[in-house]
Parts: C-alpha cells; sequence; structure tokens
C-alpha cells in the first residue's frame, strides 16, 4: 500500500478527515522542527513557532496554490515565524552563521534530507528502524542491539548493510517510494 | 544524484531527528482543540458570567475542556473573545 502523495493528504485534510491531518503532521514534523533549529531558537520559542506553522497550515489549506507545493510553503512559512519570533524578542538580526544564504543551505539540505527519509521507508520495518535509531536518535549499538534483541556486536554490520539499501533505493536500483508528490494512491 | 558516500547519508538521516513527542501530538490535536474553542467560545456569547469567568482564567477553562493551555491556544481564545 502506497502512502498518499501530498496533493492526496491535502485533499483530504480539506475534506475535514483527522486521519489525513494526523499523517500530515508526522510527515513532516522533523522537517519544520528541524528548521526551527536551523535558526537556533530556544526549545520554548521553536515550540511556539512549530505550533503556529501547523495552525497556520490547519487554517490555510485552502489557499495553497498547488497541493504538490505543501513543502515548499512549509518551509517559506516555518523561515518567516522564525524570523518574526527573533525580531519580536529583540536579537539582533541574523548576520553570520545564520544570514539568508546560510539557511537556504540549511533548508536545501533538510530537502535533500526529507528525500532520504522517504526512501528510508521504503525499506524493510528493520532497516528503517535500526537506521532511524542510530542516525537520528542516536541510540548506542547496546541499546539498539537489547530493544532488537540482537547481539549488539551485529548492530554495526546491520547498519552497513542497510546503509547500502538505502543508497541503492536512492540510486533507483530497488523499489522505493518517488519523491513527495509523485506517488501513487493509497 | 548518487548517493555513493554512505558517510553523506548518514549525515543526511542524522538532518532530520524526531520533533519532540508532545510537539508533534499537540499539532495533531489542532483540529479538536479548534472544536472545542468553537463550543468554549459560543457558551461565552451566550453566557456573560461564563464568559466574565472564562476571561478571569483561560488555563483553567481549557484544562476543564481537556485541552492542553499552551500559549498559541491560550492567545487564540483571548483574542476571540474579545473580538
Amino acid at each position: 500500500m502506497h502512502p498518499l502523495t501530498d496533493a492526496q493528504l491535502v485533499a483530504a485534510c480539506r475534506e475535514g478527515r483527522e486521519e489525513a491531518w494526523n499523517e500530515l503532521v508526522e510527515r513532516f514534523s522533523r522537517y519544520v522542527y528541524a528548521i526551527t533549529q536551523a535558526f537556533r531558537l530556544a526549545p520554548p520559542d521553536a515550540d511556539d513557532v512549530f505550533q503556529d506553522v501547523f495552525t497556520r497550515v490547519y487554517e490555510r489549506l485552502d489557499t495553497l496554490r498547488s497541493d504538490d507545493a505543501l513543502r515548499p510553503w512549509l518551509a517559506q512559512l516555518t523561515r518567516n515565524l522564525c524570523l518574526d519570533r527573533i525580531r519580536r524578542d529583540g536579537r539582533e538580526e541574523p548576520t553570520e552563521d545564520l544570514d539568508p544564504g546560510t539557511i537556504d543551505d540549511a533548508v536545501d539540505k533538510l530537502d535533500e534530507a526529507f528525500a532520504v527519509r522517504e526512501a528510508l521507508g521504503g525499506l524493510s520495518p528493520d532497516c528503517a528502524e535500526i537506521l532511524d535509531r542510530f542516525f537520528t536518535r542516536d541510540e548506542s549499538y547496546r541499546t539498539i542491539g537489547e530493544s532488537l534483541e540482537l547481539p549488539s556486536g551485529t548492530i554495526a554490520s546491520r547498519i552497513s548493510r542497510c546503509l547500502a539499501r538505502l543508497r541503492d533505493a536512492l540510486e533507483g536500483r530497488i523499489p522505493a517510494p518517488a519523491p513527495s508528490g509523485e506517488r501513487v494512491t493509497r | 544524484m548518487i548517493y555513493t558516500d554512505e558517510e553523506r547519508l548518514a549525515e543526511l538521516l542524522r538532518a532530520l531527528p524526531p520533533a519532540p513527542t508532545g510537539w508533534v501530538r499537540a499539532a495533531q490535536e489542532l483540529p479538536r482543540v479548534r472544536r472545542e474553542l468553537d463550543g468554549i467560545v459560543e457558551r461565552a456569547e451566550a453566557d456573560a458570567h461564563f464568559r466574565a469567568e472564562l476571561l478571569a482564567d483561560l488555563e483553567r477553562a481549557l484544562a476543564a475542556a481537556g485541552v492542553e493551555p499552551r500559549r498559541p491556544i491560550v492567545e487564540e481564545l483571548r483574542r476571540r473573545l474579545e473580538d
């Protein structure tokens, strides 16, 4: 069963389907969160921006010109709200490491990372879980081994094998979900 | 795009850590929270005493309605009551 495309997800949210809204938040929560982190907002500010972003999306889904443009819209909305927050708090305008070019680069990298996460979703659940635990949750071999009931000595080789599969998926050697907006139907 | 470099792949995987669970849950609850807010505002419009009590302690009113009184929600309720 294929996941809904972004456009299908938006359409389902407009119909008031709460499970679609849950999926939309789940799909983009890491992305929005990562942008707030690129702006180095303090956790309470990042939380406020995160909630504001999804509130605005919820309120303004009808104004989205192209349903496939959800992710760029989220990126722009999050950036604008982060900048508003920085200005409202009287912080100096970002100049060096937070200048617009740097933020653009950071968002470009997050777009690439998003594609990798989509490919991760096309791997076996075991592979997806082990890579997620190790790389994004920073769990140790021991913790992963205990959780998955595997000897910790085998975790490194599993990670290496799963990374190779992920690489293959991204290069199209094995079936993997297409980028957002190009997938088929649920 | 060719992903021959596993270090780069690992870096991209690390670039999207999970958002805090509570943040995600709060965002997912928006539709329900909206319905609760609509109900609270409707009741406040019909009952001046309830409205006065509400304005005196918005957080408590939200909590009583089963809504976590996060700042944006409290602000929105205040705005809607003062409109």
